[in-house]
């Protein structure tokens, strides 16, 4: 198989899976308590780690803009250069990334040990559809969650870039604060929140269809994982290229 | 599935009577005469490989039909066939009485319910408990939990693992995991258990055990079933003996003699996934056929 027919099969089979889990959502069962599981660990278990790298995003968001903002004399204005870098860009593709090694690579992990156990065949003999039961769960887990993980770390670069300019470069706080809050709008903090929506998604049905398509014993786990790892991520910053440019026509956003 | 045969040999009846036991004797019904599975001409391919080639047979009611061949020949592909994880490429397959060939996957919920499976490895959720996978399909179903208890205990006393409830599948040896899986497959009494090589890699005095189970579900509770396996031992278990109950109301295990012969269990043997023998165990191994006798007598 070439690559694009390669390629075109697995959209393929990724928009089917993406479809067969949603729309059983429509009737029973539904699985909602294994859905709150899978939200208390994406979401939950995910919080650290992404508000780390918010954390030091902003940091070293202000640690490498400060000077040269000095340079023109417009240092009053890290805060905003801060805050729309993270909110519009960095915040959600940064969180998103974390979490497709992070869950990503856990579910498709889980997934493709159980489909070389046989545990996915028994599902299916025991009356469960493995879509409604495993997959669904995870999906709405992911785009419910992702969003909220974003903000959260958007509220921690904000932080970390506040007290980057006030201990290293002397800025007061307040001054930071009103740059932040003069540079970003009400159509910045909405694309912020629809950008992981996408990414959520992309990272589930990537990372389920890999688990559930792993072939190979072990050793296709192992290669499920890395795909579902690697695919993820492409997509993630590919899609941000064209979220941000619809994003840009729809809301309006980016125009100075 | 006994038949006396002093009748065949001419040698008069006794007067005794057959041993009373638990034995549900075949009755009239005109859904015993429907067959519990049935294959007819089924074809299937992955890419150029062929798997399975024409394959027919009958599973009857209250029978246990062996499937025997070597490791890639079609028997583990029959099985998934008849549970609809597979499509054949062509041919029919019955379950029942109801043709499943081209049933969608919300259709074969319900003939699911009717198929018991035990798989190689025992395939147990690793992440739920004793208890929690033999009560897989009932929590599926809302059943209310002191019933599902009941039932759960009743399974596991069937395969004498009750002390083993609250484990977890890495807490249990692999003869231990295949009885759970054969409790959690039996769980709402399907009248139809296909067993996949439950015995792969088992001590023999496991592997005894569980042929020992297969015998009871066969004439204590007139289940049908297929039984996959390789093991020649299997085959002499499952088609010298039989399951009966004695006065005191334990089940024992007798050899099938001079008086009675087991007529409810056949043999079927595939080969590069075709038929090349169907029929009684003392057929296959006064076969002339060379594959035959070489796969029985390892030689």
């Amino acid at each position: 198989m070439n690559p694009l027919t390669k390629f075109l099969f697995e959209l393929q089979e990724i928009s089917i899976l993406i479809w067969r889990s949603l729309s059983g959502l429509v009737r029973a069962p539904r699985y909602f308590s294994e859905t709150i599981r899978q939200m208390d660990l994406i979401g939950v278990g995910s919080l650290p780690i992404v508000l780390l790298t918010g954390f030091f995003t902003g940091g070293v968001l202000v640690l490498q803009t400060f000077p040269t903002l000095e340079y023109y004399s417009i240092q009053s204005e890290a805060g905003r250069s801060v805050a729309t870098s993270l909110i519009r860009e960095l915040g959600p593709v940064l969180s998103a990334l974390m979490v497709s090694g992070r869950i990503g690579s856990a579910i498709s992990a889980e997934l493709g040990s159980m489909v070389v156990s046989q545990q996915i065949d028994a599902m299916r003999a025991l009356g469960t559809n493995p879509n409604r039961k495993l997959v669904a769960p995870r999906l709405l887990a992911l785009i419910f969650m992702l969003p909220l993980l974003t903000v959260a770390a958007d509220i921690f670069g904000l932080i970390g870039g506040g007290m980057i300019a006030s201990a290293l470069y002397n800025q007061e706080t307040n001054v930071f604060i009103m740059s932040v809050r003069n540079g970003i709008s009400t159509a910045d903090l909405v694309g912020g929140i629809i950008k992981p929506l996408f990414f959520g998604l992309i990272i589930g049905s990537v990372a389920c269809h890999k688990g559930l398509s792993t072939t190979g014993g072990t050793a296709g786990v192992g290669r499920s994982v890395t795909n579902a790892v690697v695919i993820s991520s492409i997509w993630v910053i590919v899609f941000d290229f064209f979220l941000s440019k619809a994003l840009q026509v729809i809301l309006d956003i980016g125009r100075i | 599935m006994l038949a006396s045969v002093n009748e065949e040999i001419g040698v008069e009846n006794d007067d005794e009577d057959l041993a009373p036991s638990d034995l549900e004797d075949p009755v009239d019904e005109p859904n015993r005469i429907m067959p519990a599975i049935e294959f007819r001409d089924v074809h299937l391919s992955f890419d150029d490989k062929k798997i399975l080639d024409g394959v027919s047979f009958v599973v009857r009611r209250g029978e246990t039909k062996l499937i025997l061949g070597r490791s890639g020949g079609g028997k583990s592909t029959t099985i998934r066939l008849i549970l609809g994880l597979l499509k054949p490429d062509s041919g029919q397959i019955f379950v029942d009485g109801e043709d499943i060939t081209e049933h969608s996957e919300e259709q074969m919920v319900a003939v699911r319910q009717k198929i018991g499976m035990v798989f190689q490895e025992g395939a147990l959720f690793d992440s739920l408990s004793v208890y929690d996978n033999v009560a897989y399909r009932l929590h599926e179903m809302n059943v209310d939990e002191e019933e599902v208890e009941r039932e759960v205990r009743r399974m596991l006393r069937f395969v004498d693992l009750e002390d083993a409830i609250e484990k977890m599948p890495d807490e249990l040896s692999g003869g231990m995991r295949r009885r759970v899986g054969i409790a959690r497959a039996l769980v709402g009494d399907p009248p139809i258990v296909l067993f996949d090589e439950p015995t792969a890699g088992l001590d023999p005095p496991t592997a005894r055990t569980i042929c020992e189970l297969a015998i009871k579900l066969r004439d204590l509770q007139d289940v049908s079933s297929i039984f996959v396996t390789h093991e020649m031992n299997n085959v002499k278990y499952l088609s010298s003996e039989y399951a009966t109950v004695n006065e005191e109301g334990q089940v024992i295990f007798e050899k099938e003699g001079e008086k009675l012969c087991l007529i409810n269990t056949e043999v079927i043997m595939f080969r590069d996934g075709k038929v090349i023998f169907s029929g009684s165990d003392e057929r296959l191994r006064s076969s002339p056929d060379r594959y035959i006798q070489r796969f029985i007598t390892g030689k």
